[in-house]
């Protein structure tokens, strides 16, 4: 490699930066730097997470009678088309390494469809949410969460809700405000990266990606899978540790 | 390798970077990180001023004990402002985006940093940020103090917390693509020669404060982008009125917010590492330490924050971990300072601007450092938490430290920017004016703040009326040493004398460029075979440190 | 530094453990574990396929030693900031409230 790269002409590439020395050095700059804004992606994130698990230990029984509303079938089934748009994106990077551009492509597009599909699997999970008046809010006019509009007596959805013991309305609207807040971040990062796949489509179809020039590509391929392993701390949190509340 | 000795008069400047193009489009739309240096230059000079401009109603109003310039919600306005504005608009981009963004491709020997654009980009961010916040001064203003603790900004507070708190989001987000952009040059476009431990040591600071700025700021964003919605949508984690949790936002807050001291404090310190050893003209002491100490405040600087939670409803037990990890932080500090000194010792030092700086810098720093152990221990803390010791403390850290670094920084490399001399009888002038006019602003306050004076009133008792008085009249006489540098580098950029490359006579690689530098900073790319300032044998160097007529005129 | 082309089966391979470790803790959360195990064992399968999407997908197993500080380091700044902020709320009951 090393010699191969000794023996090209210095500024042999229509995609090196003029700044840059040779296209080595500017993959690997392009690979550093989005690991660099996934460890921000990463810290940005934690402080959810950390609001999460504090507030989960302060409040199980809370935490559990509100996951519990939450659908394990439909979360179940967006964590299968998360993954299957991971690796659907790990073969795009792979079909450009190898330079074939027709499954590049398509690879591409099928990854951007399943990110399409998780995001409306999850709208229709929030409307699930909207018709059983569980969006957290005091401003939302007959939010059953409000302490006002329970004192005008407005009756509360409580087949829809089962509060186990020792839970109360205040909390469980706390747990629905840091599940729309996790998963509506996720699903903003999700639309962020439908966008720049469309953006690696439009060029992977002009044929700008080649063995040699693949880092959008690739660095794309590393914010995707980011989104990916978000979600998949997020699902068993949200969806599934309120099963066993008994035990902390 | 040996000081470049060239005493002729330069031919007019070539083709640089300033006069490559012009036009304001191509300032606009510019690639080259000197140009966004200079963007960065104007813009924070800016703020600067608008911060200053809220320091200076402060020291009015407390001239006197009553109440008579400001009403206390005025007041608090005031205080606030100067807080956002100086911190987030002024102190944590002042080096790293002008100097940093000037200097870390220079001193690598790369044409610009690993994404021009990215670069740009920032500094677009930054003025959305600023424009943001601006807007919402003059709409009406933000009263809740820098820190926006709830419940007070959520619930209560009548005033833009939501505006502000947006532009501080926006604003965070120059300061992580400035840093991410910072660690990815360090790593991948050095020069060829040009090992780690041969950087100067101005790129292992800068190198630590971006680790603090990408670990660091999206935890914030994240926390006051909660706190807004907390505000808007009476939904939320932190108000108790909500069900959550106060001592969570300051948690949050701080995490951030501590280290910040540190993105403020870290460049400055680098800068005076350069100015220490090239002043002295020998090497710094303990290079190695004085490098690694840099990152282990970067990593210290992230496990102190609870000290700023000690009077809270904070677990004693974590205020005792807390106390501890602060003690620790002083640890680099104190290596730092140490090294400097050892630095100096039989050294010849020539006493120009850029040095006086550097000088009060280590003093002030002292100063700032050792009072914070005060506030680091859990017990004293309680006697002087939110009294204007603290005030002291961390203006000697902020104005002492960071400032000073900036305001030497800026007169060291200002021949490489502009291509000219400042006059160099006002710049020790205006350094001595200003390290007197701080000491005299802020020496009072500690003895007042002792004494019980709380921060953040627009009243006191009368018997603090002296303290204020002094530090009214210190604050007069800082401000003005802050004009006379503002005018003169205007000035210089035309009247100045040109510049020769090497100036200062040093072995740094920015040196070894014409003055200013053209766009692409080499004519070719260097190749290092040389230390970090490896200056010529003893003897000779006392020759060059002595025979330098043009700055022996005053 | 050349760059490592994984092959199309290590890419399967995962792609099939994943959705394994998907099922298994869907399976889990209905089991009714002692103690706090549901929650450390949701979390354990999260983690290992985590680390496996880093490792394969991402790359990380064929990268520098500097990308494998750079996922380490967030790993233990966000470490920081959980230990730190909980050693204060684990440790907020052990002064007893009568005393004071």
């Amino acid at each position: 490699m090393a010699i191969e790269a000794t023996t090209q002409p210095v500024h042999g590439h229509r995609s090196l930066q003029h700044h840059f020395e040779n296209m080595e050095q500017q993959r690997e700059a392009g690979t550093l730097g989005m690991w660099i804004f996934l460890v921000t992606e990463i810290m940005f994130f934690g402080g959810m997470f950390l609001a999460y698990a504090l507030y989960r230990s302060l409040y199980p029984a809370a935490f559990a009678s509100a996951s519990n509303h939450l659908d394990i079938t439909l979360g179940a089934v967006n964590t299968g088309v998360l993954i299957l748009s991971s690796f659907t994106m790990a073969m795009a990077v792979y079909f450009t390494q190898v330079g074939k551009q027709r499954p590049q492509v398509l690879c591409l597009v099928l990854t951007l469809f399943l990110g399409l599909a998780f995001l409306g699997i999850k709208a229709v999970e929030y409307h699930d949410k909207y018709e059983d008046h569980l969006i957290p809010g005091r401003l939302i006019p007959g939010n059953p969460f409000n302490p006002a509009v329970q004192e005008e007596g407005q009756p509360i959805d409580h087949h829809k809700l089962h509060l186990l013991p020792g839970a109360t309305l205040e909390k469980v609207e706390m747990f629905y405000w840091i599940y729309f807040a996790m998963t509506g971040m996720h699903a903003l990062h999700m639309v962020i990266g439908a966008g720049l796949l469309t953006f690696l489509i439009i060029f992977s179809l002009k044929g700008r990606f080649d063995p040699e020039y693949h880092s959008p590509v690739e660095v794309v391929g590393l914010y995707w899978h980011f989104v990916d392993i978000v979600w998949i701390f997020l699902f068993p949190l949200l969806y599934l540790l309120g099963r066993h509340f008994e035990h902390g | 390798m040996r000081p470049i000795e060239s005493f002729e008069v330069p031919a007019p400047p070539r083709v640089n970077y300033i006069n490559a193009q012009y036009g304001l489009k191509s300032w606009l739309l510019t690639k080259d990180h000197k140009r966004i240096a200079l963007l960065y230059l104007g813009s924070i000079t800016f703020f600067f001023f608008i911060g200053g401009l809220y320091a200076l109603m402060i020291r009015l109003e407390l001239l006197t004990p009553q109440g008579d310039l400001l009403q206390s919600t005025t007041y608090n306005k005031v205080f606030t402002q100067h807080g956002i504005i100086m911190i987030f608009f002024f102190l944590i981009p002042s080096i790293p985006a002008t100097l940093g963004n000037f200097l870390i491709p220079m001193m690598i020997g790369a044409k610009d940093l690993a994404f021009p654009r990215i670069n740009l980009l920032s500094w677009y961010i930054y003025l959305l940020g600023g424009v943001i916040t601006i807007y919402a001064l003059l709409a009406g203003g933000v009263d809740t103090g820098w820190t926006f603790y709830t419940p007070f900004s959520t619930t209560f507070s009548n005033s833009y917390v939501v505006a502000t708190g947006l532009g501080i989001f926006i604003n965070g987000f120059s300061s992580i693509l400035t840093g991410l952009n910072f660690i990815v040059t360090i790593h991948t476009m050095r020069a060829p020669g040009m090992t780690w431990f041969r950087m100067p040591l101005f790129l292992w600071s800068h190198y630590a404060t971006s680790l603090i700025m990408i670990l660091g700021t999206p935890v914030v964003a994240i926390t006051i982008l909660l706190l807004a919605f907390e505000r808007v949508a009476r939904v939320g984690i932190f108000d108790p009125a909500l069900g959550g949790d106060p001592v969570l936002f300051q948690h949050l807050f701080w995490f951030y917010s501590h280290p910040a001291v540190y993105i403020m404090v870290l460049p400055s310190m680098g800068v005076i590492s350069e100015l220490i050893a090239n002043f002295s003209r020998k090497n710094i002491f303990g290079y190695s330490f004085v490098a690694f100490s840099s990152l282990a405040i970067a990593v210290f600087g992230f496990l102190v924050w609870g000290h700023h939670l000690f009077v809270t409803s904070q677990s004693v037990y974590a205020g005792m971990i807390f106390s501890f990890l602060s003690f620790a932080v002083a640890i680099p500090s104190a290596i730092k300072v140490f090294n400097w000194t050892a630095t100096l010792y039989r050294s010849s030092i020539s006493y120009d601007t850029p040095m006086l700086y550097a000088l009060g810098f280590i003093g002030l720093f002292t100063v700032g450092g050792m009072t914070g152990l005060f506030l680091a221990s859990l017990a004293t803390d309680v006697h002087l938490s939110d009294t204007y010791f603290v005030v002291a403390h961390f203006h000697y850290i902020m104005v002492g430290g960071a400032l000073m670094g900036y305001l030497g920084g800026l007169h060291y490399w200002w021949p490489k920017i502009a291509g000219r001399m400042y006059p160099e009888g006002w710049g020790r002038f205006s350094a001595l004016i200003i390290f007197v006019g701080f000491n005299l602003t802020f020496l009072p306050q500690f003895i007042a703040g002792y004494l019980g004076m709380p921060r953040r009133y627009h009243a006191y008792p009368p018997e603090f009326q002296v303290f204020n008085v002094l530090s009214t009249a210190g604050a007069s006489i800082l401000g003005f040493g802050m004009l006379i540098p503002a005018i003169y580098f205007v000035w210089s950029m035309r009247y100045g004398k040109h510049a020769e490359s090497n100036p200062w006579h040093l072995p740094g690689l920015e040196w070894r460029t014409q003055s200013p530098p053209p766009t692409e900073n080499f004519e070719v790319t260097p190749i290092v075979t040389w230390e970090a300032y490896e200056f010529a044998p003893r003897e000779e160097t006392e020759v060059v440190g002595k025979f330098r007529p043009e700055l022996e005129r005053i | 530094m050349s760059e490592h082309i994984v092959s199309v089966r290590v890419y399967i391979t995962i792609f099939l453990v994943l959705l394994v470790g998907t099922a298994l803790t869907v399976l889990a959360a209905f089991i009714d574990f002692p103690w706090r195990l549901n929650t450390i064992v949701a979390l354990t399968i999260a983690v290992v396929k985590a680390t496996f999407v880093v490792l394969y997908f991402m790359h990380v197993r064929y990268s520098s030693r500097l990308v494998w500080v750079i996922v380490a380091s967030a790993l233990f700044w966000m470490g920081i900031l959980f230990a730190l902020t909980f050693s204060d709320y684990l440790t907020r009951d052990w002064i007893s409230t009568q005393t004071g």
